[in-house]
Parts: structure tokens; C-alpha cells; sequence
């Protein structure tokens, strides 16, 4: 009925029939509309029916009330006097910290992955087959239950921990890593905010006049000297004032430097390896997708590997790489939710321990999807505007 | 390592001898030998200790647990005491060949599935006897087998059927939301959108704690259904949603000449849809259809969240047992190859079909 609809013609007499496409859409549409809005109302009322029963208030003033346990770690100060509000906050925090970091890692390592696969080196590229098949046919809470059995029960405790290098101490309390104190910290901090600013500057500016005059500038060794020199500058203007703070081992555990709980650290490690992998194959395909005949072409016109790269294959590459990675960054951000089955206080755990304790079970559903349906759609918002910067230009 | 991608259809053409082999793959610049070495040097330092603990080391014989603590490697042992609670669960012991047979059943199904010469209408037939089949072993109370209910299922039989019986409602399901995203008609269009979008915007074990707390309340007092099933509802909800935007994509890339041809000749909306529309457009999405089956394989491991009896939540359970504690990762290395062998086998069937498939449309 739809193709129909769209070539009846505009002459169409007004008569209501049965053999009139138009007349026929409405009255399915109006069928299925009902069909749904009976089902909806039906369960609604039998929820509404069932609530008063149980005696359950709806609503989200539940959110104002002491929330009484404690969180394991949190970005923000809580204490179980907070607010069931506050504790939720604490979950989307904590579910936004991993999968940041986890988005960053999964990228770096499998472009890493992706490109060794397609080295010609044998070894190479059969070892990063070998990595990419393994992951991505195991599931991921299994590797998650795998990691976080491995760093509980098989490392070494505080004591024994082991150190893959000076600094940093892996034990069954997790990852230990050195952090940086002293007042420059901030100027070293502005000094980096500033030098990005500039190179984005620096580039738009450099984009501009070579578009206009073809004059070429070096943005990348300028951008370079800039996120050295600036943070430096700060350094120096802050009193060249900073040490490194080292984990030491004072009785049972470490002290100072910064700590990757075992449940984080088990949550990221296996987000970043399951997520790598998938990553990898969006890479590799990506890559496969440029002709051989650009590489040739480009060549040709006497541009070096690294402009090949830059100018001619990663354009091209990228806008076949870019959608299939948007959905791996979601992905990855609703796995982050699997952390519920090794305990890490991610908005699904929280939400889920705030409605054992109040029974809300509507509204806590709701807090979750509402949470992940925002941090998705700003993600693909996001990727859709860069894809749209990436995007060929048609005449 | 080189940059520039090699065809993965062009294998190298053999070289000569194994010296001159060596020199073009491994030790063709000075960045190849670096790496070469490099890799080398990895696998020198993990490949052999993996193989101590897993094979060389591992203790397969022992009884007791502490006689297997002292061994160096992995206890297997443990593993060969406990595989039957791994597999089948808390289901009666000497009624287990019932969800072995079960298993078997749904895995020959699902290889009938992958054979090409039997892909016709008596695959459903084959389906609909494989299911009730299923049913009949798993559940009993007919012919002589004694009823068992379905809280006592466990391991891999309900591993398979959540994926296989979710995939099989979710598919037809999906077809219709495909199908209504692209028509015309907006009330239908918008409503199939808003199903889509939400459920794919949220993670599956939202809907899993949805369809254990929240279903509940939607129902009639005194009206309850069972754990398993809300799980299996909850599963069907959220493939669906992704099956169909695969299928909308086959969907898309039918030419539009296709559905004026079938106007033309005077077919209603069914009619095409079912004849000329579907055929081709289902065609195209096999491969990513595999692709959602694996996922949704691997997914059904969620299921643990909600307290469902499935493999994982077997292995954990195995775990807990306090006469062999601190065993759990030999368990967790023995369902990954589990999942490992009924994944690895799809992928690479999905990848020889979709070369076989993608014939004469390459470039």
C-alpha cells in the first residue's frame, strides 16, 4: 500500500473506499495505533494496579532521600549520608571515566592491530590475527570474569607486588601508578589547555593560507614545539616546582600515587581488549578499502609516504572507517555496563543496589536508559558531525 | 610494517625456497627485522610458559583438590569433576543425556542451516521438529520421561537455546520493523523508529533487568511467567531492534526499479514484498545476519547478571564450590573454548558464504 499511496493521483475522489490505497493506509495506521495504545494502556493500568497493591509511591522524590551504602570509588566525594541522587551521579561519572579512558586505549591499540594485521611481516600480521580472532569470539563478561579472577586471586599481594616497571605495582588491590604533585601542576596544565588551543588555531590559519596561496606550512613540527614548549613555559613560571609521587609500601598497602581499583582495572582491560579487537578489523577494512591505484597515483605525483598517508589514504580510509567506529564507541560505552557483574560502581550497579533498597523498579530503569540513551545520542551526535567534516565532497 | 595494504584475496605467490621465503616475509627492511625480532622475542617469552601451565605442567589426574593445588600448571582435574555441572547445569544427574541430545539436536539444525544445498521451505519444517524436539528432551512428562522444570536447566543447552530460539523469533520480528521503517505510512514509520532507536540506544542488560523487575508489574496480578522466559522475551525485544536495521540496509540497497516493476505487473503490497522485495533484500544481509547470531550468542552470557542458570553462570558456579577453590580460571579458559569453537566456526562459515555470496559483484 505504500507505493500506491505515493502514485495515486492528485485527482483522487474524495469518495471514502475500500480500493482507495490512501483510504486503506489510514485505516491500518489507525488499527496499529490503536492495537499499541491498547497494549500500552493495558499495562499501564495493570503496573498502576500492581503498585498500589504493593504498596510502591511512584515518582523520583526517592532521589532526595539518604541513600545509606557506600560506594567503592568515586571521581566525586560521597559518603553513604548523600542522597540516592547523588550516588547516581557517582554511577554516571564512574561509567563515564571508563569508558572514556576505555574509548581512548581501544582506538590506540587497535589501529595498532588493524595495521599489524595487514603488515607484510608474517609474524606480524599472523600474531594480531591470532589476537583478533581469539577476542572477539569469547564473550565479554567471560573476559571480565577472567581478568578480574586473574588480578584477585592470582597476583601477589601488596607485598609481593609486581612491578612491570619502576613506579608502578600490580597486586591483588590493583594497579599502582605514579602520579604528579607540587603547585607547577596547574601551570603545566594551563600551559598544555593554551598550546592546544593554539595548534587548532594554527592549523585552521595554515588550512586557510594554503587554500588560498598553496604556500605550505609545517603544522606539525610547530605543533609539536607548541605542546612541549608551553607546558614547559608553565613549568617554569610555576616555579619549577613538581615531583612524582611514588607508591610506597607502608604495612599492608601502598601509599600515594594513584590507584586503579582491581574491579576498574579488570573493567578496562577487558573493554580495551575486547573493543581493540573489533576496532582493528573497522581499521584494517578501512585501510583495504582505499585502491592500491591511490597509493600508486600519489606517488606518482611525487608526494612522500608520510603525505601519501596523510593526504590521500587516511581521508579516504576514514570516512569508510567512521560510522562502523561510531558503533563501536557505543559499544563499548553500554558494555561498560557489564561492570554490574564484577562490581564496579558503574550507574547500572548503583541504580540497581537504589532499587533493592527502595524498590523503584520503574524509575531506576528509567534513570538507566534515560542515563544511556543521553551519553549515546551525544555520541553519535558527535561522530555524525565529524563525519559529516570527513565526508566526500561531491560535485 | 609496510603500509601498503595487501589484497587479502592476492596470496603471496609461493616463493622458491624457504631462505628466500624468510627474507621477503620476515627480514625485508630493517624496520621488518626489528619487528620480526621483536615478535620473536614476545612469543619466545609467553608462548612456552602458556604452554607449561596449560599442557606440560596442568595436572589432569589428581582427586583432590590439594593434591592439584601442588601442581604447577592448570588443574584440569578440576575441570574433569565438574564438567557435567559446567555442561548441564542442576539438572538431574541421570537425565542428563536428555540436554545432551538436545544440544546435539540444535547444533545439527544449525549446521543443516549453513549447508546451502538445504536452504528451502523444509528448513522450517526441519526448525519446527528441532524445536519441539528440544522441548519434548528438555521439559519430558511424555513418552516415559520424567518432568523436569525449567529452573533446573543450566549450561550449554540453555546457552543454545536462548541464541537459537532468539534468533529464530527475533528475525521475523525484525523483518516487520525493517519493513515498517521504510514505509510510508508515518504513524507505523515513527512507532517502528522510536522501537529501533531506544532499544539500540540502551545496553542489553537494561532490558535484562527490565523483563526480571519490571515485567512483573506489567502483568495481571496472579499472572506470572518464568525466569527463563522473561530473559528469552527480553533477548528476542533487543535482537530484533538490530536485526532490523540489517535488514533495512539489504532493504535500501534494492533499486527502485525493483518495486516499480512489481507495481507494474499489479502485485499488492504483501505480494511484492513477499516475492520480489524480501528475496533479494535477504540476500544481500546474510553475512551481517550471521554476524547479529554471533553477537547474540556471545550476549546470551548476560544473562548471569539476572541469576540465570546459563554456561557462564555453570563455570561460576562450579567455582563455588568450597572443596576446589581458586580454580576459576582453568573454568573460565574451559566455556571460552567453549564459546570460542561455536563462534570461530560461524565467523568463518559467515566469511566463506559471504565470498561465495558477493560472486560476480566484485570489482
Amino acid at each position: 500500500m505504500t507505493k500506491q499511496s505515493t502514485s495515486a493521483s492528485p485527482s483522487r475522489s474524495r469518495r471514502l473506499s475500500w480500493n482507495d490505497p490512501a483510504t486503506r493506509a489510514l485505516l491500518y495506521q489507525v488499527l496499529v495505533v490503536g492495537i499499541v495504545g491498547f497494549v500500552v494502556w493495558y499495562l499501564v493500568s495493570n503496573t498502576l494496579h500492581n503498585l498500589s497493591v504493593r504498596n510502591i509511591s511512584t515518582g523520583f522524590g526517592f532521589l532526595g532521600r539518604e541513600a545509606g551504602f557506600a560506594i567503592g570509588e568515586s571521581p566525586i566525594s560521597y559518603t553513604p549520608a548523600d542522597t540516592y541522587g547523588r550516588a547516581v551521579w557517582v554511577g554516571l561519572l564512574n561509567t563515564l571515566r571508563v569508558s572514556v579512558v576505555g574509548i581512548v586505549l581501544a582506538t590506540l591499540l587497535g589501529t595498532l592491530i588493524g595495521v599489524a594485521r595487514l603488515s607484510k611481516n608474517w609474524l606480524v600480521s599472523g600474531v594480531a590475527s591470532v589476537y583478533v580472532e581469539v577476542m572477539r569470539n569469547i564473550p565479554l563478561l567471560l573476559q571480565l570474569f577472567f581478568w578480574y579472577a586473574i588480578i584477585t586471586e592470582n597476583m601477589p599481594g601488596p607485598r609481593q607486588a609486581l612491578t612491570p616497571l619502576p613506579g608502578v605495582f600490580l597486586s591483588n588491590r590493583g594497579l599502582k601508578l605514579p602520579s604528579l604533585q607540587g603547585d607547577a601542576l596547574d601551570w603545566i596544565l594551563g600551559g598544555l589547555a593554551l598550546a592546544i588551543v593554539l595548534v587548532i588555531l594554527v592549523a585552521h590559519w595554515a588550512r586557510k593560507r594554503q587554500a588560498a596561496t598553496g604556500q605550505i606550512f609545517p603544522v606539525g613540527s610547530v605543533s609539536i614545539a607548541l605542546l612541549l614548549a608551553l607546558p614547559l613555559a608553565g613549568w617554569v613560571a610555576g616555579g619549577a616546582e613538581l615531583s612524582v609521587n611514588v607508591p610506597v609500601l607502608k604495612g599492608f598497602n601502598f601509599v600515594g600515587g594513584i590507584t586503579l581499583s582491581p574491579e576498574f582495572s579488570a573493567l578496562l582491560l577487558g573493554l580495551v581488549i575486547y573493543t581493540s579487537a573489533f576496532v582493528a578489523e573497522v581499521v584494517r577494512s578501512g585501510i583495504q578499502a582505499v585502491g592500491k591505484g591511490q597509493w600508486e597515483a600519489a606517488e606518482a605525483l611525487g608526494l612522500s609516504r608520510g603525505r601519501t598517508l596523510r593526504l590521500v589514504v587516511l581521508p579516504q580510509a576514514l570516512r569508510v572507517i567512521v560510522p562502523p567506529m561510531t558503533s563501536q564507541y557505543l559499544n563499548l560505552t553500554k558494555n561498560s555496563s557489564l561492570a554490574v557483574a564484577i562490581g564496579y560502581p558503574d550507574i547500572v550497579s548503583v541504580v540497581n543496589t537504589t532499587l533493592n533498597q527502595t524498590g523503584q523498579a520503574i524509575e531506576g530503569i528509567l534513570i538507566i536508559m534515560a542515563a544511556y540513551l543521553t551519553v549515546s545520542l551525544s555520541i553519535s551526535i558527535f561522530m555524525n558531525w565529524y563525519n559529516k567534516r570527513i565526508a566526500l565532497v561531491e560535485r | 610494517m609496510s603500509a601498503i595494504p595487501a589484497s587479502p584475496e592476492l596470496a603471496p605467490r609461493p616463493p622458491a625456497n624457504k631462505v628466500a621465503w624468510l627474507k621477503e616475509n620476515l627480514f625485508s627492511s630493517p624496520l621488518n627485522i626489528l619487528l620480526t625480532v621483536l615478535v620473536a622475542w614476545l612469543l619466545i617469552m609467553s608462548v612456552p610458559a602458556m604452554l607449561d601451565w596449560l599442557f606440560f605442567d596442568a595436572d589432569f589426574t589428581s582427586d583432590t583438590a590439594q593434591e592439584c593445588r601442588k601442581a604447577e600448571g592448570a588443574c584440569w582435574a578440576f575441570i574433569a569433576e565438574k564438567h557435567r555441572l559446567i555442561l548441564f547445569g542442576v539438572y538431574p544427574y541421570d537425565e542428563q543425556w536428555r540436554p545432551l541430545l538436545a544440544s546435539i539436536i540444535l547444533v545439527l539444525a544449525l549446521v543443516c542451516s549453513a549447508i546451502r544445498r538445504f536452504w528451502s521451505a523444509w528448513l522450517l519444517v526441519l526448525w519446527t521438529v528441532a524445536l519441539v524436539a528440544v522441548a519434548v528432551l528438555m521439559w519430558g512428562g511424555v513418552f516415559g520421561l520424567s518432568y523436569v522444570e525449567n529452573d533446573r536447566w543450566g549450561g550449554l543447552p540453555v546457552t543454545l537455546i536462548l541464541s537459537t530460539f532468539g534468533i529464530a523469533f527475533a528475525f521475523p520480528l525484525g523483518v516487520l520493523l525493517a519493513l515498517g521503517r521504510r514505509s510510508n505510512m508515518p504513524a507505523i514509520k515513527s512507532l517502528c523508529v522510536v522501537y529501533i532507536e531506544l532499544i539500540r540506544g540502551v545496553p542489553l542488560i537494561s532490558l535484562l533487568f527490565m523483563s526480571s523487575v519490571m515485567l512483573p508489574l506489567f502483568l495481571p496480578e496472579g499472572f506470572s511467567i518464568d525466569k527463563l522466559l522473561r530473559a528469552q522475551i527480553a533477548i528476542i525485544l533487543f535482537a530484533a531492534a538490530y536485526i532490523a536495521e540489517t535488514v533495512r540496509g539489504g532493504l535500501q540497497s534494492i533499486p527502485k526499479g525493483q518495486y516499480e516493476g512489481a507495481d507494474s505487473l499489479g502485485l499488492t503490497y504483501w505480494q511484492q514484498t513477499r516475492l520480489i522485495i524480501l528475496p533479494q533484500a535477504l540476500k544481500v544481509v546474510i553475512p551481517p545476519l550471521v554476524g547479529i547470531f554471533i553477537a547474540l550468542f556471545k550476549d546470551t552470557s548476560l544473562v548471569v547478571i539476572i541469576g540465570i542458570f546459563d554456561l557462564t553462570q555453570a563455570a561460576k558456579a562450579a567455582i563455588a564450590d568450597a572443596a576446589w577453590r581458586g580454580f576459576s580460571v582453568e573454568a573460565y579458559v574451559f566455556i571460552a573454548v567453549i564459546y570460542f569453537i561455536f563462534c570461530y566456526a560461524i565467523s568463518r562459515y559467515s566469511q566463506a558464504l559471504e565470498r561465495h555470496l558477493d560472486k560476480g559483484y566484485q570489482r
